[in-house]
């Protein structure tokens, strides 16, 4: 996904691109996620900016791509468990604003207004118009044919080619090298791979996560509804299990359930306990849930970087070097905003959000 | 507590469970159909109790043996058959496995059956290639015209096209013709000289093949080798077939179509096994089929695999490799090494029909060219409608490059069945090859039976 917004980005802002990639279009992290574009579940700070840069222009895309991406601004509602996990959620809700969110809060019978089929005598919780979402598949394929950009599938990158002086040449590749004074890295949980490529640390890691999918049904899940705790999980730095219930429906008819966070590497075994703690909190929010068949799960490795920020920009330690990887469980909502980051460093124009955060370099000094 | 779980109730399954049981071994049989007896032994619904049942079936006295060794005699416990437990995963832990399946024809409830070792014995299923046409009522599978004559369900006076390539179709035509339907013809994409040239190996693997032949002839079934079918019409329901003749390179002869008059079509383009439940257990897959070794283990302990699970091959095969694997697990599960010796005939049955079965395989492939003949408004996928056109867009247009991104970006393979349909006419049309894809479920399981299932662990292990 990242990868294909870099290329629309920097080919619309007039650069000739070519997009490499080992497997076929999406075969990574993106066609193994969901596609939701949040500001709900974000503390304020420098990803919180980012989303909310992105989701302006995912806005925008989706008046181009809107049905073929299966674009919904359907907004988000978190909902608390307690009369506690209320006023904490309230207390977050309101930092937000600060920063420039849209977080209405909602009292419990409000609630059902929203979402008829939440169980009942829940407290009340927080309405984000501003998330949406899309078909993480579709966008990235969609953005990259509309770049218009070559694309080379099926094809892997084995070196970083260099300068004497140390700045890129172009890549080698398994189908013949590749000549270009500029790279942007986009192997989302592999960038720490293709970093090393070019002979630099970048710690991207792998964090598991499942997600369920049930029978295709009439749309009874009108937001993207999750509990209070997800934001909490999302943020942890633990590399233990957790599953707090993520529940969406989606323009097909079928209902995501979201999403487990765990660090196992690249473990790609199937674990019934997750899928069945994934189960058991979306119930709890919609009993009628209960009653639904699972059809299948699948899992994928969100790329993380150990403060959870991104790694977008120019690396000074090789010049023509561009990292756009580590966005862990946001790369999709994240992508817009990266890819004009990218395009804005790679023509050397002020981009619309400070990219300091962002600095790929930002861990090289840090032991190994 | 059950020392084996034995998963498929089909020939491969009912050997091992009678070799298994004879050795003492406490076996429970598994599986998702009314009756036991798998595809090849398939039970006439027991309200629609058929005369003569033996007249459908080969090798009917091989079945009376396994089904009255079953009944107890002999073995110190009994067997205990569970159907209607439709299996959806398979769990390993460390002191054995849970067999988690939903029961009855609701599929609401499950149950769990634990065991020191389970057999992994459930079949394969049939590949079907899409044609325009082809998802009009009247149109079925071959399997699914075996299993209507083997159920008593077909209606005698119909006019029928029996058509795809493989062995299947021959007992399906001529059983369809012996129950008074009329075959207008068994159209095989298989050429005449193939169908030669593998004779032996045919008649090795279905000792009737040179029967069949003699059967064709009596009820009058053309045999259109080297045929197949372009279109099937109807508005509503099938009307008729539109048949053409391949050149030796599987392409459609220009000007050879002809159209037969029918009211059923029949179509099957071999086998494939089920995998599913291997796969989420971790074992090794070689291509489409469960890895085992000469004792039917597959590379994960306490999991063997027996019968076309293991590769296609026909009921006799599955015999001989379900009757190893009982032994080996017999054997195993008493902590002991078997002895080879002792199933040597097996052995050797199981080398020879192995063999026969790659001729056999060789002998039918798909036509080459069938996809040129899927107009771009052929339905692939059924469950989520997608067209030919559409998976071919993905594949041209948007990057795709396995059944994997075409499923992501077209949906095709994300219904109901999961892309057991659609997935060969997927990689076909893709131009790509067909890879087993994950199914953690092996049926679609509620939500409600994960989240108690979660809230039993959760209660175990805060008390
Ligand atoms: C369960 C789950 C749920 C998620 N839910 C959401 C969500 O709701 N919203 C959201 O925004 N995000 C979500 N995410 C996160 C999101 O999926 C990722 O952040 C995003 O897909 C990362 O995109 P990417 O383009 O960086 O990486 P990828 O999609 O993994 O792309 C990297 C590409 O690089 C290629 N590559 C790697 N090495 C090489 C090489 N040497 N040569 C050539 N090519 C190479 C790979 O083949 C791959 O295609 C979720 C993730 C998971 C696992
Ligand atoms: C149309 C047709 C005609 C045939 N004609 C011949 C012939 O003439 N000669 C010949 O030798 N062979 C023939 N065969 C092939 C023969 O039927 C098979 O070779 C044989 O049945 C394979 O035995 P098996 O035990 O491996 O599997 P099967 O007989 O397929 O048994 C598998 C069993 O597993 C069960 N099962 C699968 N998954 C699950 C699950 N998740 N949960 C619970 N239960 C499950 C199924 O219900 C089934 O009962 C024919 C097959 C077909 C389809």
């Amino acid at each position: 996904m990242v990868g294909a917004a870099c290329a629309l980005y920097t080919a619309r802002a007039g650069l000739d691109v070519i997009l490499v990639d080992r497997g076929p279009v999406a075969g990574g992290t993106t066609g193994a996620g969901e596609g939701n574009i949040l500001v709900s579940d974000k503390e304020p700070g420098p990803e919180l900016d980012l989303a909310l840069l992105s989701g302006r222009l995912w806005g925008e895309l989706a008046r181009e791509f809107g049905a073929a991406v299966e674009y919904e601004a359907k907004g988000g509602v978190v909902v608390a468990s307690s009369p506690d996990g209320l006023a904490a959620l309230e207390r977050f809700a309101e930092e937000q604003r600060a920063a420039g969110v849209v977080a209405e809060p909602v009292a419990d019978d409000a609630l059902y207004d929203l979402e008829a089929h939440l169980a009942p005598g829940l407290p009340g919780g927080v309405h984000y118009p501003q998330d949406c979402q899309v078909m993480p598949a579709l966008a990235a394929a969609h953005l990259a044919r509309a770049s218009g950009t070559r694309l080379f599938t099926g094809r892997t990158v084995t070196d970083v080619l260099r300068t004497p002086d140390g700045a890129v040449r172009g890549v080698r590749t398994d189908k013949g090298d590749i000549h270009t004074p500029a790279i942007v890295n986009a192997a989302g949980t592999w960038g720490g791979e293709l970093a090393a490529l070019a002979g630099v640390r970048l710690p991207v890691l792998p964090r598991r996560g499942f997600v369920l999918v049930t029978e295709p049904l009439p749309r009874l899940v009108r937001h993207k509804v999750y509990a209070a705790d997800y934001v909490a999980d999302v943020a942890s730095d633990s590399a233990a299990l957790q599953t707090s219930p993520v529940v969406e429906g989606t323009a097909a008819g079928p209902i995501l359930i979201g999403a487990s966070r765990e660090r196992v590497g690249f473990d790609r075994t199937f674990s019934l306990p997750v899928v069945r703690a994934l189960a058991a909190g979306a119930t709890r929010l919609f009993p009628f849930l209960a009653d639904v068949h699972a059809m299948r799960a699948y899992l994928g490795f969100r790329p993380y970087l150990p403060d959870h920020l991104p790694a977008i920009g120019p690396d000074p330690r090789v010049p023509g070097l561009y990292h756009a990887c580590g966005h862990e469980g946001a790369g999709i909502g994240l992508a817009t905003g990266t890819g004009h980051l990218i395009a804005r460093a790679l023509t050397a124009k002020t981009p619309d959000l400070d990219p300091t955060p962002f600095r790929p370099d930002r861990f090289a000094e840090e032991a190994v | 507590m059950t020392d084996l779980a034995v998963i498929g109730a089909g020939p491969a399954g009912l050997a091992a469970a009678l070799a298994a049981a004879a050795r003492g071994v406490r076996v429970a049989i598994v599986d998702s159909a009314t009756e036991a007896g798998g595809q090849f032994y398939r039970q006439p619904a027991s309200g629609l109790r058929s005369r003569r049942p033996q007249a459908l079936h080969h090798q009917w006295r091989t079945w009376e043996r396994l089904r009255d060794g079953l009944a107890g005699s002999g073995a110190r416990f009994a067997v205990q058959f569970l159907t209607e437990h439709h299996v959806w995963s398979v769990e390993r832990d460390s002191d054995g496995f849970t067999v988690h399946a939903l029961l009855g024809p609701e599929q609401r409830e499950s149950v769990a059956v634990r065991a020191d070792a389970v057999l992994l014995a459930t079949g394969g299923y049939e590949r079907v290639l899409p044609f325009p046409g082809w998802t009009l009522p009247g149109v079925v599978t071959a399997g699914g015209a075996q299993a209507m004559l083997k159920g008593g369900l077909v209606v005698p006076g119909r006019t029928a096209v029996v058509a795809g390539t493989g062995p299947l179709l021959l007992p399906v035509a001529t059983g369809l013709a012996a129950a008074g339907v009329e075959v207008a013809a068994l159209v095989e994409a298989a050429g005449p000289k193939d169908l030669v040239r593998h004779g032996r190996a045919l008649v090795g693997k279905l000792p009737e093949g040179a029967g069949y032949a003699a059967r064709l002839l009596r009820h009058r079934v053309r045999l259109l080798s080297r045929h197949t079918v372009v279109r099937a019409h109807g508005d509503d329901r099938l009307t008729g077939v539109t048949v053409a003749a391949l050149d030796t390179r599987g392409r459609v002869r220009p000007g050879t179509e002809r159209y037969l008059p029918c009211d059923t079509l029949a179509v099957g383009h071999g086998m494939l096994p089920h995998t599913d439940l291997a796969e989420t257990l971790g074992c090794r897959l070689d291509g489409l089929t469960v890895a085992v070794d000469d004792e039917q283990r597959t590379d994960v302990p306490g999991v063997w695999a027996a019968g076309e699970s293991t590769g296609i091959g026909g009921a006799a095969l599955a015999l001989a490799e379900g009757h190893i694997a009982g032994r080996s697990i017999a054997a195993r599960l008493r902590g002991s090494e078997p002895d080879p010796a002792q199933w040597a005939s097996a052995a050797k049955a199981r080398t020879r029909l192995r063999k026969s079965a790659a001729a056999l395989d060789a002998a039918y492939p798909p036509p080459a060219h069938w996809s040129d003949q899927v107009t771009d408004d052929t339905l692939v996928c059924r469950c989520e409608e997608v067209t030919a056109g559409a998976v071919r867009e993905a594949v041209d247009e948007l990057g795709a490059g396995d059944v994997r991104t075409v499923k992501l970006l077209t949906r095709a393979g994300m219904g109901w069945c999961q892309g057991r349909v659609c997935g060969p006419a997927v990689a076909g049309l893709a131009g790509c090859e067909l890879t087993p894809s994950r199914r953690p479920f092996a049926r679609p399981v509620p939500l409600g039976v994960l989240a108690r299932q979660h809230d039993m662990a959760t209660e175990k292990g805060t008390s």
